[in-house]
């Protein structure tokens, strides 16, 4: 039988949904006898290939976010936003309290300790967007993975119930928002 | 003694009780956020819409009365009052992760209740004013659900008027009625049942965040409703306004 093929991404994210992802210690084992990976960050393929599922962290905060996002959305039969950044932006949604430019200000001429003050303007850094925005405002997104990040366990809960055909269900205790 | 029946179990109630203080008296959970017993009731969050003989009306306001047959735990109102919840998720700013609210937030544990995964609706992020210039009360405007309990709480209990909603419709606000409408300029204290009443991460106690270990926050001993379902379908339901 041919391997799940999986695919995994982060956007605005801090990595620590992979981390969780890789919590499942040796359970990765057991996966990886049901599951391949297309595109991720634990592998060296550069784009994603059509695949069955596609995990995606992080809010989106710049254009080339917007552009892997959909080039997941094309390709993942299964689309699933993981943790609470994709859901609704999380902590650097933050920022959206102020305007871009106040941000990037403080970030490149105001800051204590600043050398040589300018915002960076070359053409191979993606245009951060005006505000944070969550994946579904953007793509139609199949799942909600809830968390900051969501427990190791819900991702086996999750992926298992794919692999096996059902509907994903989580238990209540692996049902947080922090 | 009279009663009323709610999802055919009988409710006994006294004369003058809502539906929701015989609920709660008898220990049937009706999902609630504006809605505290000594406190006048208020009609603004909506979760508590139960069918009465057939139609929708706010439990917390409604006067129980003889031979009322109540719905109240259907999976049609649970999935209105999921919609609600949504709504007031994406109306503020509820970054949990970084909320030291997170675990005792009534509207987090609601969510949890209702099995909410996502805002489905677009995020307004709103930016409201942060008001940290009292000693020891910070309120963050973007978590504020306007359910009026501090309003009610301070006019009804503490004998002071601290608060009142401002604004109309989305522009609605939590304000101070002070002369600068400065938190620090009211007569407003820590001894106040208005600086505790908040149900989400709006008023808080300053210096007293993240006192709690995980695992002993309020809403993981206690479910909101202590009566729990099993588990959360993950599966994405069409939504009535899609």
């Amino acid at each position: 039988m041919s391997k799940v093929r999986v695919a995994t991404t982060s956007l605005a994210g801090c990595f620590g949904c992979h981390m969780s992802f890789l919590d499942m210690d040796e359970r990765i084992v057991g996966l990886l006898e049901h599951v391949e990976f297309s595109r991720s960050p634990i592998n060296d393929i550069k784009h994603c290939e059509p695949c069955d599922i596609g995990l995606v962290e992080g809010a989106l905060c710049n254009a080339d976010n917007v552009h892997v996002l959909r080039e997941f959305r094309e390709n993942c039969k299964i689309l699933i936003a993981v943790g609470a950044c994709a859901i609704n932006g999380g902590v650097p949604a933050m920022r959206n309290h102020f305007s871009l430019q106040e941000c990037l200000e403080e970030a490149f001429l105001d800051e204590i300790g600043v050398d040589n003050p300018h915002i960076p303007n070359d053409v191979e850094i993606p245009l951060l967007l005006s505000k944070v925005h969550p994946l579904h405002e953007v793509v139609k997104v199949d799942y909600y993975l809830p968390g900051c990040p969501p427990p190791a366990d819900a991702f086996v809960k999750i992926l298992t119930d794919l692999l096996e055909g059902r509907e994903p269900a989580l238990p209540k205790n692996m049902l947080h928002y922090d | 003694m009279s009663s009323i029946n709610i999802d055919g179990t009988d409710v006994p109630f006294e004369p003058g009780q809502t539906i929701m203080d015989a609920a709660l008296a008898a220990g049937v959970y009706i999902p609630h956020l504006c809605h505290k017993p000594g406190i006048s009731p208020h009609g603004s969050c909506k979760l508590c819409t139960v069918d009465v003989n057939g139609r929708a009306v706010s439990a917390c306001t409604m006067a129980a009365a003889e031979g009322q047959k109540i719905e109240n735990n259907t999976p049609a109102l649970n999935e209105v009052r999921k919609s609600i919840t949504q709504m007031l998720f994406i109306e503020g700013n509820h970054l949990c992760p970084s909320c030291e609210k997170t675990g005792d937030c009534t509207l987090q544990a609601v969510g949890y209740h209702l099995g909410m995964l996502d805002g489905h609706y677009p995020q307004f992020y709103p930016r409201r004013e942060v008001d940290a210039s009292h000693p020891s009360l910070v309120l963050d405007r973007d978590r504020c659900i306007m359910c009026e309990l501090c309003v009610r709480a301070s006019r009804e209990v503490d004998g002071k008027d601290v608060f009142a909603i401002g604004g109309r419709g989305t522009g609605r606000h939590l304000i101070v009625n002070s002369a600068t409408g400065k938190l620090a300029d009211s007569d407003i204290t820590t001894d106040d049942l208005a600086a505790h009443i908040c149900p989400v991460g709006a008023i808080l106690i300053k210096d007293h965040g993240y006192e709690v270990p995980i695992g002993r926050r309020t809403f993981d001993l206690h479910s909101v409703a202590e009566t729990d379902l099993g588990e959360v379908k993950l599966t994405k339901t069409r939504h009535h306004d899609e």
